[in-house]
């Protein structure tokens, strides 16, 4: 057994490695966020307001199938506890893949070829209404997600981390890859030429319908991806509660930062603005700012790439007026 | 063989586009649409192909078939099934995909591999000029190239029927004649094709039957030889004047006088 510690006050370790680590396990967060937002605006041509809601529903799903219901595990007595965790979180993932599909059907697709604005203030009505479902399923009181890697550290002396955040950056890795294959395959190849020419993709006989359907499950997956590891320590140990959803809002200057309809630009404005996070709590710390700035700092950071780069780092000119 | 038959389409409710058309593209033919802007010729596509609705266009009477059955209400990815296949006016094509990915996203319906990559052959011996492009990046291809890789993708749904609209919008004359080539090689390879085109002379040598439309109508239609000999066809689309040096000008022609030759 790896010994458990506290988390090492500053200087124990070196900083500038704790630094590191904490804005790759942060930047993992938003780079997923990230990811999902810009697959559905890039598929759909929609700002979704409603991911945070989204990632608070995920990771309800994924405490309600994993510690509140303890599906599948219940019927399967004697796996270990990690094994059937693992498939309650599958079963989660695809119950959010059809949240995503529904919400999708339901709202979104009565609005194709409406202003890309009005469909933006669409999302921001069903972000307020799945958060508050959410909020009623969730209760006053956190839920725990039940997740097997506890606040157990891997302590290197030099630096220490959580295992969740080993995982959470492998995870992160994993899903980049797959989202990278996926645009390689027949539907991904599909999506993106829907993203570019919506007619001359249904000339092709692509079925525009379905590929919005797609876009919206994987946007749903990742959500309730980084939603799990919202809910988890060391960032709310405690669980999932009614103020979750609202994590997403620091995922809006990430998307904004690496531009919106690129995915490589969410992935590398996620670390970005992971960075700079982290960088700010470890190095930032004046009186008169308090405590908490770290938080501030996606936004400025997004200001100023408005300022220089106003359709972000490597998004397309055309879309600046969004 | 496509049909359209007493065709009426309305865009936004209000504005009546086409005025009862009707043409027929027999199996194995070139038949050629003709007629200047704003006639109704992309319309006309658009019915054939059923990209009316994101245009807010509806059709309000009058049917398309294909094949003896009625597609009038398909699903554009069900018509593209069932052999339609479309080249849209200014190509169109996926300007961030690789030429091999376009060509991929344009077998997006044809799910049989060996069918895929047997028309995926098919177009790169059609097209040696793409064979060797095939990882650039769409955007980047001239605008001939981008002409073909449009009629390319197009071919790689095995279609039975290709709707090509304004294949020579935007091309030099040489390239004009190399799409021409290209389309009398694709009808002897046995697919039909309906062509919408403003160059006259290029779509009347080819074609085996022509149309003329004026004001979503179709006002003259016959054989391409008959066509071009016709005077009103002569001189409006083929800038040929009945007296040596003499220039017209459209405003000196009346309106009427057309019509009624035309439609007696």
């Amino acid at each position: 057994m790896i010994p458990t510690v506290v988390l090492a006050q500053a200087g124990a370790t070196n900083d500038f490695a704790e630094m590191v680590a904490e804005g790759l396990s942060l930047g993992s967060i938003y780079a997923l966020l990230g990811m999902g937002l810009v697959i559905i605006f890039k598929a759909t041509r929609v700002l979704n307001f409603a991911h945070g809601a989204l990632t608070a529903a995920g990771a309800y799903l994924i405490a309600a199938f994993a510690s509140i219901y303890d599906i599948p595990g219940r019927w399967i007595p004697g796996v270990a506890p990690w094994f059937s965790w693992t498939l309650s979180v599958i079963l989660a993932l695809i119950a959010a893949a059809f949240l995503g599909v529904l919400l999708e059907r339901a709202f979104i697709r009565p609005m194709v070829g409406e202003e890309m604005f009005a469909v933006a203030l669409v999302t921001l009505g069903v972000d307020i209404m799945l958060r508050g479902i959410t909020n009623d399923f969730i209760g006053t009181d956190p839920r725990p997600l039940g997740d097997p890697f506890g606040t157990q550290i891997l302590d290197l002396g030099w630096v220490t981390v959580a295992y969740s955040e080993v995982a959470q950056f492998f995870t992160a890795v994993v899903l980049v890859a797959g989202v990278a294959l996926f645009f390689r395959s027949r539907t991904g190849i599909a999506m993106r030429a829907t993203a570019f020419d919506q007619e001359a993709a249904r000339a092709q006989g692509i079925n525009v319908g379905r590929i919005f359907s797609i876009a919206w499950a994987i946007g749903a997956v990742l959500a309730t991806v980084a939603g799990l590891f919202i809910s988890i320590f060391p960032r709310r140990s405690a669980g999932v509660d009614t103020s979750t959803a609202f994590f997403v809002f620091r995922a809006f200057p990430v998307v904004i930062v690496g531009g919106l309809d690129s995915v490589v630009g969410a992935i590398l404005g996620g670390f970005m603005i992971g960075f700079a996070e982290s960088a700010a709590v470890s190095y930032l710390q004046f009186d008169f700012l308090g405590a908490g700035f770290g938080g501030i700092v996606p936004y400025i950071v997004m200001l100023i790439v408005l300022i220089v780069r106003p359709y972000g780092i490597f998004g397309t000119e055309e879309i600046r007026r969004v | 063989m496509l049909e359209v038959a007493n065709l009426e389409v309305v865009y936004n409710d209000v504005v009546l586009v086409l005025r009862g058309i009707s043409l027929e593209v027999p199996d194995g033919s070139i038949v050629a649409l003709l007629g200047a802007n704003g006639a109704g010729k992309t319309t006309t596509l658009r019915a054939i192909g059923g990209l009316l609705d994101v245009h807010e266009g509806d059709v309000t009477k009058g049917h398309v078939t294909f094949d003896g059955a009625d597609i009038t209400e398909l699903d554009p990815s069900d018509r593209v099934k069932l052999g339609i296949s479309q080249v849209l006016e200014g190509r169109r094509i996926f300007g961030e995909l690789t030429v091999d990915e376009n060509l991929a996203a344009g077998a997006y319906v044809n799910r049989d591999r060996k069918a895929t990559s047997a028309a995926y052959d098919q177009v790169m011996t059609l097209f040696p000029r793409l064979a060797e492009r095939r990882k650039a990046t769409a955007g980047y291809l001239s605008g001939g190239e981008q002409q073909m890789l449009a009629i390319g993708r197009a071919l790689m749904q095995s279609p039975k029927l290709l709707v090509l609209d304004e294949p020579s919008l935007g091309l030099a004359p040489l390239l004009v004649q190399q799409v021409r080539d290209i389309i009398v090689d694709v009808n002897k390879a046995g697919v039909s094709i309906l062509l919408i085109e403003q160059n006259a002379n290029m779509a009347l040598s080819i074609a085996d039957y022509g149309y003329i439309m004026e004001t979503g109508k179709v006002v003259m239609d016959g054989d391409p030889q008959k066509l071009l000999k016709d005077e009103d066809v002569q001189e409006f689309y083929l800038g040929l004047h009945g007296d040596e040096g003499e220039r017209k000008s459209f405003r000196d022609v009346k309106h009427y006088k057309r019509r009624k030759r035309w439609l007696s």
